[in-house]
């Protein structure tokens, strides 16, 4: 893969948050890359930094947070805070990003949109802020990108405020935002997870039916496996702030690596079998006021090592498509009298 | 819309005629009567004929019911105490006083409590915020009447820079309305505080921002609107409060305005101005009341008028 095909290259990223209890290390050393088109899937637990690695790269991160080492380079163009001399010049460089080439699709529908403005108010503000367009044509288009994500009668529901719609509608919305300028990256934070179980699927076929349209590459961040399988080229698996495994998502399906992966699958249902066991992970995440040392699944592996909690693993690359982080794979390398290169 | 101002204003007439009958029989209760300070010297048999002219000898029923059907027709009486003197026109002489000065610390008030506010909510330095936090809970806590003084005191006595009595010009405006404002202030202040920080934390300001939209349009477009409404209403029935003047505070300056009237008619026992101006109170809070719940409605549109 080289660098110029990337159209989001994050290289050794890292994120941390001053709270009252010390510094949390969010993200820890994530590095990773997506090409134009692609649909990639970020999996984790809540706290593994699935998230935050995305509200890094927007530059949305809270105020307390900070990204304090790696470098973000989108479309050609390094956007780290780093890249830029004043935080006044990175600002203003994001601003012309986001919401034009980088946009982004908010978890819970009933926080994320303004109560006191119109639909019509939040759904042209993108397109004033990026387009030459007047406002009658940007309410035009507005009207279009509301049709086109399947909302009935809007030129009726734009003049409504957020608390005349449902949960999915109002997700709707927010789809139609990110869309609005047809963006080149679309990073959709957990899309599904404050919806309705009945909706989940539709919401997801449409951002991925409407990304493809618009010729989008998607981050699709979410702690379900079942999304990521039904949509997603390639899968990354975080936890504790890293990236343990990536892989196609036949790789991470049919040929999972890391513990963690393997543990993950075991708890979705297979609906082909009766009476099916699943099997838990025990155990909680690693603390990130103090992030462990060695591998920060140690303390939930069964196949746990001493090494495990002394060192990170390298990653280990199993296919052009397939990494892996595990002492498991170092072991079996070794064990083999080193036949990998 | 007509039809919940309709309903209000009908609420807005049962409240005041409870407000009413309280205050009726509630001064009756208390001792003295109106004829108990100079007038006291008079012959009694003068005294009895000024007590039968006003009616004070019927029963406080047969009373009440004839100064229901005096106020229908218009008709406030007039004062017990300054004899002949219509109440409401008392009032009126009070009112631009009073309005004047209200205007002012209102005014005083909003600007100084929404600047400092926001200056708290958005300074990244530290000292800023607890000195605005500081001087907010001073202001809360120091009764107007001791800043009055103390100003008095300092800006009146010791240093003659302003004037103490009276409002017959600009300069006479300056330590009566800040003495007004300062609590308002403390509390606007912190309204506006912890609003603005309340609403910068929300998930909809990131949304706003992920659209490529510049910070300073962020808070003006999605942030201000939202944060403004706590304080609307706060300063909707402050507005009144202050409109319909403080007594303490008038009367210190000597100010000729309703307030001092209020203190006045209290303890004259001058009942047709009590209930006049009771009523008139009342009224004022009632519509600023209304206003207020339709001013959020109108800037928050969750907020349902039913």
């Amino acid at each position: 893969m080289q660098e110029s095909k990337n159209l989001l290259e994050v290289k050794h990223l890292t994120v941390d948050f001053s709270t009252d209890q010390g510094t949390v290390h969010a993200v820890r050393d994530v590095s990773f890359s997506l090409v134009p088109g692609e649909i990639l899937g970020i999996v984790g637990e809540s706290g593994s930094g699935k998230s935050v690695t995305m509200y890094a790269v927007m530059g949305l991160l809270a105020e307390n947070g900070r990204v304090t080492g790696g470098e973000v380079i989108f479309d050609g163009q390094n956007i780290s805070r780093g890249a830029f001399p004043t935080a006044k010049a990175y600002n203003r460089a994001m601003c012309a990003i986001r919401g034009k080439t980088l946009s982004m699709i908010f978890q819970d529908p009933m926080t994320f949109l303004n109560p006191v403005l119109t639909i019509e108010k939040q759904l042209v503000e993108p397109i004033l802020n990026h387009t030459k367009l007047s406002h009658a044509e940007a309410r035009q288009r507005a009207l279009e990108l509301m049709r086109q994500v399947g909302i009935p009668s809007p030129e009726k529901r734009i003049r409504q405020y957020p608390h005349e719609f449902s949960g999915g509608m109002r997700q709707r919305i927010i789809i139609a935002i990110a869309l609005a300028n047809n963006p080149k990256l679309i990073i959709a934070d957990e899309p599904t997870t404050a919806l309705d179980v009945t909706i989940q699927a539709q919401i997801l076929e449409l951002i991925r039916d409407l990304s493809r349209k618009a010729g989008s590459s998607t981050i699709m961040i979410t702690h379900d496996l079942g999304v990521v399988a039904s949509m997603c080229d390639r899968i990354n698996i975080m936890y504790g702030g890293k990236v343990v495994e990536t892989g196609t998502d036949k790789e991470i399906f049919y040929q999972p690596n890391h513990p963690y992966t393997k543990g993950l699958l075991a708890c979705i249902n297979n609906p082909e079998e009766d009476d099916q066991d699943l099997v838990p992970i025990p155990g909680s995440p690693p603390d990130l006021l103090k992030p462990p040392a060695g591998c920060p699944f140690v303390d939930r592996c069964e196949k746990a090592m001493k090494i495990c909690k002394l060192r990170m693993p390298e990653p280990t690359r199993l296919s052009e498509t397939h990494i892996s982080a595990c002492w498991l794979n170092e072991l079996a390398r070794r064990g083999r009298g080193g036949d990998r290169p | 819309m007509a039809k919940y101002i309709v309903k209000r204003a009908l609420i807005g007439v049962v409240t005041l005629f409870a407000l009413a009958t309280i205050t009726f029989f509630m001064m009756h209760i208390i001792p003295g009567s109106p004829f108990a300070g100079e007038t006291s010297r008079l012959p009694a048999s003068v005294r009895e004929t000024l007590i039968e002219s006003y009616g004070l000898d019927q029963p406080l029923t047969t009373q009440f019911a004839t100064y229901l059907k005096n106020v229908l027709h218009g008709d406030f009486g007039t004062s017990l105490n300054r004899r002949g003197r219509d109440v409401v026109d008392i009032i009126l002489t009070g009112l631009p006083a009073t309005a004047s000065l209200g205007i002012v610390a209102f005014c005083i008030a909003l600007s100084v409590g929404v600047f400092l506010g926001t200056a708290a909510a958005f300074s990244k330095q530290k000292w800023v915020s607890g000195a605005v936090a500081f001087l907010s809970t001073i202001g809360v806590s120091v009764p107007s009447f001791l800043l009055a003084l103390l100003m008095m005191l300092v800006f009146g006595v010791l240093l003659g820079w302003l004037p103490i009595v009276g409002l017959s010009s600009w300069q006479h405006y300056i330590m009566p309305s800040i003495a007004l404002a300062l609590s308002p202030i403390a509390m606007i202040t912190r309204l506006v505080r912890t609003s603005l920080m309340e609403v910068m934390r929300q998930d909809y300001m990131v949304l706003a921002r992920s659209k490529g939209t510049s910070e300073l349009k962020v808070i003006i477009r999605h942030a201000l609107k939202n944060a403004l409404v706590p304080v609307i209403t706060y300063a909707g029935p402050l507005i009144a409060t202050l409109l319909t003047g403080s007594f303490v505070v008038e009367t210190l300056f000597s100010v000729p305005g309703i307030g001092a009237e209020f203190v006045n008619s209290v303890s004259n026992r001058d009942y047709t101005l009590i209930m006049a101006l009771t009523i008139f109170y009342g009224s004022f809070i009632i519509i600023a009341n209304i206003v207020t719940d339709l001013i959020t409605a109108a800037m928050d549109p969750r907020i349902r008028l039913k």
